[in-house]
């Protein structure tokens, strides 16, 4: 395939006269885990935030699967298949872990409210679909045991989880990580690297992650975006972003 | 400690003797053309003294008392019982069956009072269960929900006013028009959040009330609108006579005329709109919407980035909350005959809300609980007409301390997923 999944250029977000983000240039092939880097308050979750809607971009154009999002609402570009995380788990907490995942499905559901009251077969057969589906994820990431249990009852990791479980059943083209080892523990942290690498070879998921955890980082990327101070500052493979000298300046500060 | 609490505690005692002295202590009295000062009798100065006696050494000796309150085992968290029933599905569906029975049996147990209070209570459940979408499931204040049950009634009214609609027809009507109405309010309010939707809605409910109590060309303004047609049962009439074309139950059915068939029919049809109004819900709980009202309280940005429209679902709950105000409004104005811009004023806002509360957000049982207590409890109390206001302030006071969460807080269908 040759036509990336997600093409950005020139993004530009500006809060007043804060420049927050400044011609960030970004491709993302799809298939491909790609990892943003940067100092903390580098605006990677800037970026994040108006390529997925929740921010309306100033400048700057965002073609995801051919098409221009720039400016849509949040709802919308997910329902094109971009589903990101947060920085902070954002379950819903209440519900239960299964009931998680139907939410999520709400978009493919059968949302008639005839079709509900008087359950026809199809609305059984889409409520039937999403349970299984739900069933499947849980599999995946070994949370099958807590479907019933209220969501905020999950240990942190186990939340970590299930909240990429709750993006999966959404059936994304591009998944979209903010921070996802934050506050795992090593073990963890491991676990989370062999899953996101299963969701690109099983599942053809393609990635995008903001992660800190330079090990994690640097194990699972295709390709590295290394953003500093609003501005992109170096792109390549894990290789080439070791060697670079800006890059290593960033962070290590002038040596 | 107790010389930290004497001023206080003086200070209350002072303040409530002299507030109390004065408010009913004296009485202004018309004689002739003047007004005079009187004062009470020696019992009111009695207990305005015991009051303030009271208020005195209360607060000398809070510490102390509130130590003891803490040491008491605290109160019992909920009817344990209900919430076993609520765990096994069987004995649930015998409870439910119960209540239903019982709720059947009532109007020919009960004179002619019981049953026409059986009747209100019923409306303000199914108005409570109403509101209870929007603000128990969908988490959307809103402070004018009568204004949805006026446009019920007045739905109802002016259509069989100007053309002559039976009851029936009317009922779909008048939830139609709230459910049009909640749909077009809710499309510019529903972006607002919290305190601001809780305003707008509340100026809903109002400019409702003052558009029926102004358009006097229209809806006869502050006299309302009278001789509203009765409900029938397939065309029987519950009267003595029947209109022309009619013809009356009594005579369907060969039994002698009695006015209480038609209160006890109003009952019955009541707890049958009831009924379907629960289960409307409770399918509603279990559905995808059901669902996304819930995730959308919990969290907006989360569901937003999940692919739901939070407009969309908002508007929903909005729309099937109104359209049941709708139904109960026409029923209200069926049975009444007659409706004025009076019986939709804040207050019964203010005590629908006051249901949805008190029975706990969200909470069925709890609604209809709460809705029995809010009718019949002022009914009973009507020797103290004057302090029912009081008395409500001070059980909600008390319920906020004691039981935030409501009498029953919900305890939603899980969905189960089976291993």
């Amino acid at each position: 395939m040759s036509r990336p999944l997600l093409d950005v250029s020139g993004l530009t977000m500006r809060f007043g006269g804060l420049l927050a983000v400044d011609g960030v240039h970004l491709s993302v092939e799809p298939g491909q885990i790609v990892s943003m880097i940067g100092p903390n308050g580098a605006g990677k979750t800037t970026v994040f935030n108006c390529l997925t809607g929740f921010y309306k971009p100033s400048g700057g154009k965002i073609l995801f699967d051919g098409r221009e999002i720039q400016g849509m609402p949040g709802f919308k570009v997910a329902r094109r298949g971009m589903i990101r995380t947060f920085q902070h788990v954002r379950l819903f907490k209440e519900m239960t872990v299964v009931e998680n995942l139907l939410v999520a499905q709400h978009q493919h559901m059968n949302t008639n409210l005839l079709a509900g009251l008087f359950k026809t077969p199809g609305y059984r057969r889409s409520e039937q679909e999403a349970l299984e589906r739900a069933a499947y994820w849980l599999d995946r990431v070994d949370l099958h045991a807590f479907a019933n249990r209220p969501a905020n009852t999950l240990a942190y990791g186990q939340q970590r989880r299930l909240e990429i479980a709750r993006c999966m059943v959404t059936q994304p083209k591009l998944l979209m990580l903010d921070e996802p080892a934050a506050g795992l523990n090593p073990r963890e942290t491991d676990d989370l690297k062999e899953l996101i690498s299963e969701l690109r070879d099983q599942h053809q998921i393609t990635v995008l992650l903001i992660e800190h955890d330079m090990k994690l980082v640097m194990s699972i990327s295709d390709r590295i975006v290394v953003i500093n101070q609003g501005r992109p500052l170096a792109a390549g493979t894990p290789d080439e972003i070791k060697q670079n000298p800006d890059v290593i300046k960033a962070y290590l500060g002038e040596t | 400690m107790m010389r930290a609490n004497l001023k206080p505690a003086i200070i209350s005692a002072v303040v409530v003797a002299v507030l109390a002295g004065l408010l009913l202590g004296i009485r202004l009295d018309q004689q002739g053309t003047t007004l005079s000062l009187v004062g009470a009798g020696p019992d009111v100065y009695w207990k305005i003294g015991a009051a303030a006696a009271f208020l005195f050494f209360f607060n000398l000796f809070r510490d102390q008392l509130s130590a003891l309150w803490k040491g008491l085992p605290g109160l019992p968290k909920a009817p344990q019982k209900l919430v076993e029933v609520s765990h096994k599905p069987a004995l649930r569906r015998l409870f439910w069956c119960f209540m239903i029975a019982a709720a059947i049996i009532w109007p020919f147990l009960s004179n002619r009072g019981g049953t026409d209070l059986g009747t209100l209570v019923l409306i303000y459940v199914m108005l409570g269960l109403g509101l209870n979408i929007v603000v128990g499931l969908a988490g959307l204040l809103d402070l004018g929900y009568v204004g949805f049950y006026a446009v019920g009634a007045y739905g109802y009214a002016l259509m069989a006013m100007y053309f002559d609609v039976g009851f029936w027809t009317g009922l779909l009507i008048a939830g139609l028009l709230a459910a049009l109405f909640g749909f077009l309010l809710g499309f510019p309010v529903l972006r607002l959040r919290g305190d601001y939707l809780a305003i707008v809605t509340l100026g809903f409910g109002e400019i409702i009330r003052i558009l029926l109590n102004n358009m006097t060309w229209l809806t006869n303004g502050p006299n309302g609108i009278g001789g509203i047609p009765k409900p029938t049962l397939f065309g029987l009439e519950f009267s003595r006579r029947a209109s022309e074309g009619m013809q009356s139950f009594h005579e369907f059915v060969g039994i002698s005329y009695s006015s209480e068939h038609r209160i006890i029919f109003l009952y019955l049809l009541a707890l049958l709109l009831v009924l379907i109004t629960l289960f409307v819900i409770n399918r509603l709980l279990r559905m995808p919407i059901g669902r996304a009202w819930e995730a959308l309280r919990e969290d907006e940005i989360a569901c937003r980035a999940l692919g739901i429209n939070p407009t969309a679902v908002k508007l929903s709950a909005f729309t099937i909350g109104a359209t049941f105000a709708g139904f109960a409004g026409c029923f209200f104005a069926a049975r009444q005959g007659f409706i004025s811009p009076e019986s939709f004023t804040f207050i019964e806002s203010a005590i629908i809300l006051a249901i949805v509360v008190l029975g706990g957000m969200g909470s069925q049982v709890g609604v209809i609980l709460a809705a029995i207590i809010m009718t019949i409890l002022p009914e009973m109390a009507r020797e103290f007409d004057e302090y029912r206001m009081l008395l409500f302030g001070l059980m909600m006071v008390l319920m906020m301390i004691w039981r935030p969460q409501g009498l029953l807080p919900m305890s939603r269908p899980h969905l189960e997923l089976r291993t």
